[in-house]
């Protein structure tokens, strides 16, 4: 078994998990400039989702499906209550939104601690999903793949969402001009909550399949969030392809780097690497050309 | 204020506005540092009070960072630890004499101390390196990011990301920064006993010497040339280079200063409050060094100081009885400022006087925080509309 090949695989499951936790806030972050840091505590909610339903459905399986869509649900929701109550008023101020929402992070997460309690909990995976495949020689995770397949569902619905619906439509155009989609009848504030709707989803989505990696708790969400905000920096805002390739990129150096040092040396390497990136794309990997001055 | 007639309202007038308000502010600040609080506190709520300073330190230098540059620094965590660690390093080599092995390493490592390490016994070495490391990181990450303009939000998210990295990094290195248990079981300070009280009141007074000394430059860096530039630099980034000036220079100087306060509070705290860990220097606390900043009014002199001096407070006595009511406590306190009085307590009077309709004779004396005219944030066109001085209150409410 190749060492490296594994070490490939490893940098590939990372990488699917930091692209569902990105995905949502490269479309918040990208049409409407703001920095959702409750976007992790979304995903948190996700997972508590998918243990709650467990406990009404027995069936491992069938609870496993049924709280994909759940979590879709209860993240969107969270989302649109965030964006109408405190985000909607603060669009012309987007660095303040990051200190709103870790507010409103560090009061989910003690909602979360006061509900479930502090322990981490456990959410039982399938049957099916449980044990290995050999694929060119690795054993990977069942799990594993089956994060990587729900990635891809995701991106690929979500880029069907953007190019070919309507809705698709009016986002592209706000995040190309909004200013100019307004006027050609978009109604931008309607087009922005949708966003938000969807890109929360997607965090509850990501948090439904986090609690096939491990128990959860209510830090759950912290630890992804910083991550997932390096992802959208260096992947550039306004396109997928952006934070596809990103996610992937630094999921796979992290791990090989962390094959021929730690954990924790790979993390700063990898920091660094993309404070250098940006030395020579400060707009990050893909830009939507827009005409500003910054 | 023209109808102002007798001498006693026309002595006050001139306290409460602009220049003899700062005076008379600093003096009031002063004398409750000097001489009512260690008058009136007892050794253990006086040596609290010098924690509370030590966190204060860095908020000035985040007032500077964010409230006059508009830079949202989310990793002053990383500055306060790189001081606090050389501090500690130092007395934890001078505990161990001469040649000596510090405690933990025995513990954890192989017992021997690292190359990087030796230089940490000299007291001048320590000394420079508690403002110098932290200058130097901030210059190198600041000159990359503003040179090549950097987004606000993406230099937001960098700072951030480098703070997680610091934290993961000492809490991975063990043999040699004491892993998550941090540094500390400190016994002397430059010779002195920590455990004899006199010594401690003697930190409180360099504690609140310095940061004293901290306000003193900050107020003297916003009244020059420089401070002008950096405020318009957070107004109009553009208009200040097409006026042929380099704003990335003016941020680099501002976020470096911001920096090297947080290290001497970094070096300060580490003596005061006996130790130093990753729980101290990574994402959450970063952020919450803001908290303090936001509700005493980010772009004020004094504001950020007893914003956080009161957050600290409120912090330690609300924990102590209802550790989950702090929690929502501090959601609250940052959803309530920053979205309805982004310009903080500060920015009360403000709002108080325009309520009344009187004119506002110190409008100017405390410009607006950061408005958020990020044009490339959002793709908007820039604001074509001049740009006087803007009335923090109003910020929450226009556009």
């Amino acid at each position: 078994m190749d060492p490296l090949l594994s070490q490939l695989f490893a940098g590939l499951s990372v990488g699917s998990v930091l692209l569902l936790a990105a995905l949502g806030l490269a479309l918040t972050f990208g049409q409407m400039g703001v920095i959702n840091m409750a976007h992790g505590e979304f995903m948190m909610a996700g997972a508590y989702t998918a243990f709650v339903v467990q406990l009404v459905v027995a069936d491992a399986g069938l609870s496993l499906m049924m709280s994909l869509g759940i979590g879709f649900l209860v993240g969107g929701l969270l989302g649109l209550l965030l964006e109408a109550t405190l985000l909607s008023r603060m669009y012309h101020r987007p660095l303040d939104t990051l200190l709103v929402t870790w507010g409103v992070a560090l009061i989910l997460q003690q909602v979360a601690r006061d509900v479930f309690g502090a322990p981490n909990v456990d959410v039982r995976a399938p049957e099916w999903l449980s044990g290995a495949v050999t694929l060119l020689g690795v054993q990977v995770p069942k799990t594993r793949l089956f994060i990587l397949l729900v990635a891809v569902v995701c991106v690929a619905a979500l880029s069907i969402v953007l190019k070919q619906t309507p809705l698709g439509r009016r986002i592209r155009a706000t995040v190309t001009n909004r200013d100019l989609a307004e006027t050609s009848g978009i109604s931008t504030r309607a087009t922005d909550r949708l966003t938000f709707f969807i890109g929360s989803g997607i965090a509850g989505v990501a948090g439904v399949v986090l609690t096939l990696l491990g128990s959860i708790g209510p830090t759950l969400g912290r630890n992804y969030i910083v991550d997932a905000f390096l992802v959208v920096v260096a992947g550039g805002i306004g396109q997928l392809k952006g934070a596809v390739i990103a996610a992937f990129a630094l999921g796979i150096s992290q791990a090989l780097i962390e094959f021929s040092t730690t954990a924790s040396i790979a993390k700063v390497a990898v920091f660094v690497a993309v404070v250098v990136f940006l030395q020579f794309r400060p707009q990050g990997i893909v830009s939507v050309r827009t005409r500003s001055l910054a | 204020m023209s109808a102002v007639t007798s001498p006693v309202a026309r002595t006050w007038a001139a306290l409460t506005t602009g220049r003899g308000r700062t005076a008379l502010g600093f003096a009031v600040a002063a004398l409750a540092l000097f001489v009512v609080a260690p008058a009136t506190l007892s050794d253990f709520r006086l040596n609290l009070l010098a924690k509370f300073l030590c966190l204060a330190m860095v908020a000035v230098g985040i007032g500077l960072a964010w409230g006059q540059g508009g830079m949202l620094t989310l990793g002053q965590g990383v500055f306060f630890g790189l001081g606090g660690y050389a501090m500690a390093m130092h007395l934890k080599l001078a505990d161990a004499g001469p040649g000596g092995v510090p405690d933990f390493m025995l513990l954890y490592g192989d017992g021997v101390v690292p190359g990087w390490w030796e230089p940490f016994r000299s007291p001048v070495f320590t000394l420079v390196m508690v403002v110098a490391l932290p200058v130097l990181v901030a210059t190198l990450l600041g000159l990359a990011v503003f040179t090549r303009r950097v987004r606000g939000a993406y230099f937001a998210i960098l700072s951030q990301v480098l703070a997680a990295a610091f934290a993961i990094l000492l809490v991975g290195q063990q043999k040699v920064t004491g892993g998550t248990n941090g540094l500390n079981g400190f016994r002397s300070f430059f010779g002195y006993d920590l455990n004899d009280p006199v010594n401690k009141r003697m930190l409180y007074f360099i504690a609140a010497g310095v940061l004293l000394a901290m306000v003193l430059l900050v107020r003297a860096l916003m009244r020059s040339r420089f401070g002008e530039l950096l405020v318009a630099v957070r107004d109009q980034e553009n208009r200040v280079r097409f006026l042929g000036y380099d704003p990335a220079i003016v941020k680099v100087v501002a976020y470096a200063v911001a920096a090297a306060f947080a290290g001497i509070g970094g070096a300060l705290f580490v003596p005061i409050v006996g130790i130093i860990s990753p729980a101290d220097v990574g994402v959450v606390p970063s952020i919450g060094f803001l908290v303090g900043v936001a509700i005493g009014g980010r772009a004020t002199l004094l504001g950020p100081v007893l914003g956080a001096i009161g957050v600290a407070w409120a912090q330690t006595t609300l924990s102590e009885s209802f550790p989950s009511a702090w929690t929502y406590a501090q959601g609250a306190l940052f959803i309530v400022v920053v979205a309805f009085l982004p310009g903080g307590i500060a920015s009360l009077g403000h709002l108080w006087r325009r309520r009344r309709g009187r004119p506002d004779a110190h409008q100017t004396a405390s410009p607006a925080p950061q408005v958020g005219l990020d044009p490339g944030a959002t793709g908007a066109v820039v604001d074509p509309r001049p740009t006087g001085p803007r009335d923090p209150a109003t910020v929450g409410r226009t556009s």
